[in-house]
């Protein structure tokens, strides 16, 4: 059995997908497996009873935004009853950033990996602020999630049909010579995303202040790209899993709970442990005691070679890592020992263009004692108040230990 | 009572993790409760006003204005915090790029450093020969300072190195220079035409720095590991080090150092040595020859003496002995027929002649094996004292008696595998009055017979006398000559000079076993660069040099944790 083989196939059809978004559709008719009592939310299984604060308060206010309660009490109640399915974003090729909770009547992107006629999916970002994603429900938030159903959606989705979609590798690869990693910052990928967007959101729109809403939201959110790079990323990796003797990691997420996640060669089993605190930069007024432990699907970026992995083109986010742009430059280069190959289509300027370091090999990991690291945000605890900062996070080692030795004993090492 | 100070600066821009980066700053300094740094946007001022930080002067402040607000436990605390701020920007614009990356294996190292031919290791005993065998895989040299390795690993790993013509120095190996730069403990030493090769760490830094004291120069210096000349590891090394060395034009002399090594294994490195074509000086501390000179190669006995000596043959070259041309004899001629009349002078010829063949047989051996048979019937390479009891018992001493020794003569001299006979005259007062008067036409005779049937016959004389004794040496020697015979005086010339010849005609074997693959030599002179596994000093020894160098910062695969070591090392060995 060949395992550097049965990687390089894996890591091989990771980087030839070509996701394009294509249209956005109603989770509800779009997402596979999608019925009118499931909500969707980030990372591993959790149940109510373990669900982490900011991930309650999404689930409160997307029951609230479906109709099914009036207010955070009752939806807490229904939430509780079990009347309600849970499951992750993964299991429906979706992926959705900090809470990750999609309801059934949420707009969702459609990204097609053309190479390997993957469908994947994200719903739509709420910019920052108060945001359903970090688990804040107040009114205001519905406000803007129902705005983002009626208008924002049907906008892009004209825009994006009538241009024939958005290929998110070729902006990924002109964002990271911008400046952006490709998860944390994506300022240069949301203006691409948005200039390329909007003449035909003013050539689609029902009226001009249709267009110039629609616009202008985009623009003016520097994370307006985030979910169709991630459902993008999904595309990617998803075409890397199942390859018979891979030890490529072709999932990561975490809940606020639990970190997972599933390797190439080892099927649909979720390895988890518990997840880590990010090491963060606060908002003012906020301090590491107010944070939620690590969350959101968000990680598939670094899955896919970006994000932490690609810190060398984002020297502007290396204070978050403690200060020098030398460090941004050592992340990227630790994330080497322990991807499988450098990437084709993402390339890094500072490091002579070199390849970002794509395909996580939980050998190299378990090896090196290295784990991927990742930057992310960082949501209140607490249900309902939204996000506090931002910084880097190394994920646990016991999940790709655990991941190892299941690997030996399936395959007889 | 709390106070708060906020300051606007219009139309500047910071990207927002600097600005949070310089908020914390704020907030560590003394008498800092709290502090916001921010681009008064509409949600930043929320945020601000939450936290209570929110000013009259930022209430009014718009989107491109930079506000930035502390809360003090007193009015000067806040005040001078705020006064800290360009400090706190500049102090963070003065930091720049000057840390070095440290790998973490040498994969990565590799691929920053592509042209690093070589890999220092010095890691725990334990783990050096995974990674050992891991720089092996990536086509480098090993230079391997870590002891405590097993026995069967230094065997392994050699073999795989020598298949793939590659370098393992070491285990043990405490010193090496290449290409004029030191690996390990080494001195600063001249460059110049010596090469050396040696198992001693130590021994072999004083012999570098003796040759830089006396005015010579080193091209490499080889280390091999204390085990390396054991019969086990078969001296892998020492015979690729002695190889590249032979190749190596820059080196003109060759020094070779180690602890005794096992008898079977020095003879062949001798042989080896013997077949490099320039001058080896050879120091096997304690090793004892019969002779402190065999063809180009030296015995010394002191690291002093390798370094004088070394440094003198660079500079004067190699002593030139005669080429033998094999061309006069016949294919199936071979051996040597010694017929000697002296007991001692036979003895001393076979210890000369033991460094040139593999075996000479004798009614009075060196050891008991090479003893003959029958001392009436020779075999192979045979050399006879006809002054042993056996010969002489019922007639005179054949210093006094030709005949037994004519006899014996005319018999060898038949056999057409015979190649030299060696024999000696002795003349002085009570030896026979004329000895070349019978000699001379014999040698004449079989020698024309020899000639009749299209061979060769080498006949070598040792002539032992002087020119007072009574039977006239010069005549002697004379007559010796005009009968086709070599003339020698001195015993030790003699059997030197018939060891040359028939080593020329029975030619020995390779010695490096043919699976070794050849070093790459151009390769080694390149500019050493190199990844340096374990000590950091040598890293930092190797950037004093001038030399590229990556640190490795090594730590035990899965951290120790056997069971997955284990299994990763399975998943190697299997894949």
């Amino acid at each position: 059995m060949d395992i550097e083989k049965a990687n390089s196939e894996a890591v091989n059809r990771m980087m030839e997908g070509r996701p394009i978004v294509t249209t956005l559709g109603k989770a509800l008719e779009t997402v596979p497996g999608m019925h009118e009592n499931m909500l969707l939310h980030a990372g591993p299984p959790v149940t109510w009873e373990r669900m982490s604060g900011p991930m309650r308060g999404a689930m409160m206010g997307a029951l609230i935004f479906e109709g099914k309660a009036k207010n955070g009490e009752e939806a807490e109640k229904l939430l509780a009853s079990g009347k309600i399915e849970f499951s992750p974003c993964h299991e429906h090729m979706c992926t959705g950033p900090m809470a990750g909770v999609i309801s059934p009547s949420m707009q969702v992107y459609v990204v097609e990996n053309q190479t390997h006629g993957i469908k994947c999916f994200s719903n739509l970002n709420e910019g920052r602020g108060k945001v359903l994603r970090m688990g804040a429900y107040s009114p205001e938030v519905i406000e803007k999630l129902r705005w983002m159903e009626s208008t924002l959606g049907p906008a892009i989705k004209a825009a994006l049909e009538a241009m024939g979609g958005v290929d998110i590798r070729a902006l990924l690869a002109k964002a990271l010579h911008m400046g952006d990693d490709g998860h944390n910052r994506l300022d240069a990928a949301s203006i691409l995303w948005t200039t390329q967007l909007a003449p035909y959101i003013a050539k689609t729109a029902k009226d001009s202040a249709t267009a110039y809403e629609t616009i202008k939201f985009l623009g003016e959110n520097a994370l307006s790209v985030l979910n169709p790079v991630m459902a993008g990323c999904k595309s990617m990796t998803a075409a890397a899993h199942n390859i018979e003797g891979s030890t490529i990691v072709t999932i990561m997420a975490r809940n606020g709970t639990d970190f997972g996640l599933k390797v190439s060669g080892l099927g649909d089993r979720w390895f988890t442990a518990q997840a880590p605190v990010v090491k963060a930069l606060y908002f003012p007024g906020f301090t590491e005691a107010d944070a939620c432990r690590d969350i959101g699907d968000s990680v598939i970026t670094e899955t896919a070679g970006i994000g932490g992995f690609a810190m060398a083109t984002a020297p502007a986010l290396v204070t978050f890592i403690g200060g020098k742009p030398q460090d941004a430059i050592n992340t990227t280069l630790d994330m080497y020992e322990i991807t499988h190959t450098e990437h084709k289509y993402f390339t890094i300027p500072f490091l002579d263009f070199r390849g970002t370091p794509t395909g996580i090999d939980i050998r190299k990991v378990v090896e090196k004692q290295i784990t991927p690291r990742v930057n992310t945000g960082v949501a209140h605890k607490e249900p309902g108040i939204g996000q506090v900062g931002a910084g880097v996070v190394s994920m646990p080692m016991a999940p790709f230990e655990e991941a190892l030795i299941a690997f030996a004993d399936k395959y007889g090492f | 009572m709390t106070f708060i100070k906020s300051e606007i600066r219009s139309g500047v821009y910071y990207d927002s993790a600097v600005l949070m980066k310089l908020q914390r700053s704020l907030i560590d300094l003394p008498g800092v409760l709290d502090a916001g740094v921010v681009m008064a946007t509409e949600a930043n001022k929320d945020l601000l006003a939450q936290a209570d930080l929110l000013t009259d002067d930022i209430k009014a402040a718009g989107v491109n204005d930079l506000a930035i607000v502390v809360k003090g436990g007193s009015e000067e605390a806040a005040q001078s915090a705020l006064q800290k701020v360009d400090e706190l920007i500049a102090a963070r614009r003065g930091e720049g790029v000057s840390q070095e990356y440290r790998s973490q294996s040498i994969e990565s190292a590799a691929k920053r450093l592509p042209s690093a031919g070589w890999v220092l290791v010095s890691v725990p005993g334990r783990y050096a020969a995974g990674v050992t065998r891991e720089a092996l895989g990536m086509n480098k040299h090993v230079f391997l300072y870590s002891d405590n390795v097993p026995l069967e690993d230094e065997i392994s790993l050699k073999q795989e190195a020598a298949q793939k013509g590659l370098l393992v120095m070491g285990p043990d190996c405490g010193t090496a220079i290449v290409n004029g730069v030191g690996l390990g403990f080494a001195n600063k030493v001249r460059r110049g035409p010596i090469g050396l090769v040696a198992a001693s760490g130590t021994g072999l830094q004083q012999v570098t720095v003796r040759i830089h004291q006396m005015g010579g120069g080193v091209t490499h210096a080889l280390g091999t590991g204390g085990r390396d000349l054991s019969e086990a590891v078969n001296a892998v090394t020492a015979r690729q080090a002695l190889d590249l060395l032979r190749r190596d034009p820059d080196t003109r002399v060759i020094v070779l150092v180690s602890k005794p090594p096992s008898p079977k294994v020095a003879g062949e490195l001798i042989e080896a040595a013997r077949q490099a074509g320039k001058p080896v000086v050879v120091d096997f501390i304690g090793y004892a020859t019969a002779m402190r000179r065999m063809d180009n190669v030296t015995f010394v006995t002191t690291f002093d003496e390798a370094a004088e000596l070394a440094v003198q043959l660079s500079k004067t070259g190699a002593q030139k002995e005669d080429d033998f041309n094999p061309a006069p004899f016949a294919p199936e001629q071979r051996y040597l027929r010694g017929l000697f009349s002296g007991g001692t002078l036979a003895y001393e010829a076979q210890l000369v002649l033991r460094e040139y063949l593999p075996a000479v047989y004798s009614n009075a051996p060196l050891s008991k094996e090479l003893r003959l048979k029958d001392s009436l019937t020779s075999q192979e390479h045979t050399l006879i004292d006809l002054g042993e009891d056996e010969f002489t018992v019922g007639r005179l001493h054949p210093m006094m008696d030709n005949d037994l020794r004519i006899r014996r003569l005319e018999k060898e001299a038949a056999d057409p595998e015979v190649a030299v006979i060696l024999l000696d005259v002795v003349l002085g007062y009570g030896a026979h009055p004329n000895p070349a008067g019978e000699l001379a036409p014999a040698i004449a005779k079989v020698r024309r017979a020899a000639a009749e049937n299209g061979r060769h016959l080498e006949v070598v004389a040792v002539v032992s006398g002087t020119d007072e004794d009574p039977q006239n040496m010069a005549e002697q020697v004379r007559a010796l000559k005009e009968a086709g015979a070599v003339v020698e005086t001195s015993n030790d010339a003699a059997a030197r000079r018939v060891g040359r010849l028939l080593r020329a005609l029975n030619p020995q074997g390779p010695t490096a076993p043919s699976a070794f693959a050849e070093v790459n030599l151009s390769a080694i002179k390149e500019p050493l660069a190199a990844i340096n596994v374990g000590l950091e000093s040598f890293t930092v020894s190797l950037a004093a040099q001038k030399a590229e160098v990556i640190h490795v910062d090594w730590r035990p695969p899965a951290g120790g944790n056997e069971r997955l070591a284990n299994i990763l090392a399975r998943m190697k060995s299997k894949t």
